[in-house]
């Protein structure tokens, strides 16, 4: 009896939201008498910095601090509609729709901020740091919070904008069936090496070895995090979690957290991970999504790299010791794949 | 149900409420005393996020009958911050810790009785302390390293 090394690759393609045409997210943006700014949506914000990146979005387009952004979230009743945080759509279709109501809010104080100093909307630049002024004299200035209360309480404006952002429709060519269902991937790919016990059937995951490729990482440590706790939950797919053990038997299905398998803090393996950042042409200043494509290369990755270490191809999910077990007594053995060295390899070819 | 006195020091503070035997105290926290930091995860012991600190100890409050704390001195996460962020909150944020935010309390909770205790722990160490909390989100590294990262901060201080 021994424990088998193993490693295996998987790379993905995600597609960001749900495609084929539709998937709308709508934002609204106004300007409050204070000067600060309101983003009004429905999207939820489970935890993964929905309102961080918006609030992001929303300033860079607005021009302003991201301290005067506030965003207001997760009701539909106050919120125009969303279809939701789920696809790893919210940063992509929300961000989106967030920009196009920025940018028509922001015309709207650029016009109040023209009328009081008197100059044309289109010579006018903001700096971040609240202030909008002349291009190229900065001295011919005003605060934005001003222009936002001259527009409100003098000239009669709502300084606000709408946003929606919907993905057209694909159309299927009738004669060859081509069609453009994605209009936006993330990808990755990871290696990974496990330990399996040829006696008991379990695996270790041992390392992780991953890179991302996510768009621009709008929000570089919320990204990190994602990536950490996502590709955790990649391997707790891959040998722990299932809520139907013995699918379509719904027998020793789990009740609660006793008998729902999961890891734990002392189940951890170092994930080495590398962020690749390629601007997505339609993403909000160049964002994807990192949510759920996380997960994904674990779980062949993982698959891949039992069969590198025992011979046992499991193609039913999660990866358990029974399966592990029953495949190596199938085999008649635990069968290591034959490694070559360097120089085998070569010859070889 | 016969309501009992139940006198106790809340994070510092002496209260006093009634409890209807058999209440467990995170109910009796929650809904009797008003503070809302021990969440209700499982209800059975199994996930951690109603940890809280009884003389020192880390609790489950789920399964703790609120009339067992009559003179006893209970901590809770909504005693941490005093005027200003706890260190470990400090290092909570800082080392992005928390999405849901569910098992944070709870977190806290088991993290301080660790350092309380062991002001060097190692890895293995700060595994041990939270291997009772359950957390859904982060892959528990980030809160590892928080805990790890407070450690050192009070040793240099």
């Amino acid at each position: 009896m021994a424990m088998h090394r193993g490693r295996g690759f998987a790379s993905i393609n995600y597609p960001i939201g749900m495609n084929l045409g539709g998937d709308p997210s709508q934002a609204l943006v106004h300007s409050n008498p204070d000067g600060k700014f309101t983003v009004a949506l429905s999207s939820i914000d489970l935890g993964q910095g929905m309102k961080s990146v918006t609030r992001q979005i929303a300033a860079e387009t607005l021009g302003i601090p991201v301290a005067d952004v506030y965003v207001d979230t997760a009701d539909s009743d106050t919120g125009p509609h969303c279809m939701g945080s789920f696809a790893s759509r919210g940063t992509h279709r929300v961000g989106n729709a967030v920009i196009q109501a920025a940018q028509e809010a922001r015309a709207v104080m650029l016009e109040a901020a023209a009328e009081e100093l008197e100059v044309d909307a289109t010579d006018l630049v903001t700096d971040g740091r609240g202030n909008i002024h002349v291009k190229g004299a900065t001295s011919r200035s005003i605060t934005t919070m001003a222009a936002c209360q001259a527009a409100q309480f003098k000239q009669g404006r709502t300084v606000s904008g709408r946003g929606i952002f919907l993905i057209p429709l694909s159309e299927v060519d009738p004669e060859t069936g081509e069609m453009t269902p994605v209009s936006c991937f993330a990808h990755a790919a990871m290696l990974v090496e496990v330990e399996v016990d040829d006696e008991t059937g379990e695996v270790s995951v041992l390392d992780m070895q991953s890179a991302y490729e996510v768009g621009r990482a709008l929000n570089p440590r919320l990204v990190e995090q994602q990536l950490v706790g996502g590709a955790w939950m990649g391997m707790s797919h891959a040998l722990w979690e299932t809520t139907e053990p013995y699918y379509p038997d719904r027998s020793h299905g789990p009740v609660d957290f006793n008998n729902y398998l999961m890891p734990g803090p002392g189940d951890l393996a170092p994930h080495h991970i590398s962020v690749l950042e390629r601007p997505a042409p339609d993403g909000p200043f160049g964002g994807k999504g990192p949510g759920e494509m996380c997960a994904n290369p674990v779980l062949p990755a993982v698959a891949n790299a039992v069969y590198d270490a025992v011979g046992v191809r499991i193609d039913e999910l999660p990866i358990t010791p029974e399966k592990v077990l029953r495949g190596i007594r199938a085999n008649g053995g635990a069968r290591p794949k034959m490694r070559l060295t360097r120089t085998q390899f070569a010859g070889a070819r | 149900m016969a309501k009992k006195p139940v006198t106790f020091i809340l994070n510092g503070s002496e209260r006093a409420a009634f409890a209807e035997e058999g209440l467990n105290l995170l109910e009796f926290l929650r809904r009797g005393i008003g503070d809302l930091s021990p969440k209700y995860g499982c209800g059975q012991g199994t996930c951690g996020a109603c940890t809280v600190i009884i003389d020192g100890e880390t609790h489950l409050s789920c399964l703790t009958m609120a009339v067992a704390i009559e003179g006893r001195k209970v901590e809770t996460a909504s005693g941490l911050a005093n005027g200003k962020v706890h260190p470990l909150q400090e290092a909570f944020m800082e080392h992005f810790a928390a999405q849901c935010g569910y098992c944070t309390p709870g977190m806290l909770m088991s993290a301080k009785v660790l350092l309380d205790r062991n002001p060097a722990p190692t890895r293995a160490d700060v595994i041990e302390a939270i291997s009772g909390n359950l957390c859904r989100c982060t892959g528990y590294e980030p809160i590892i390293d928080a805990i790890l990262a407070t450690a050192n901060m009070r040793r240099l201080a």
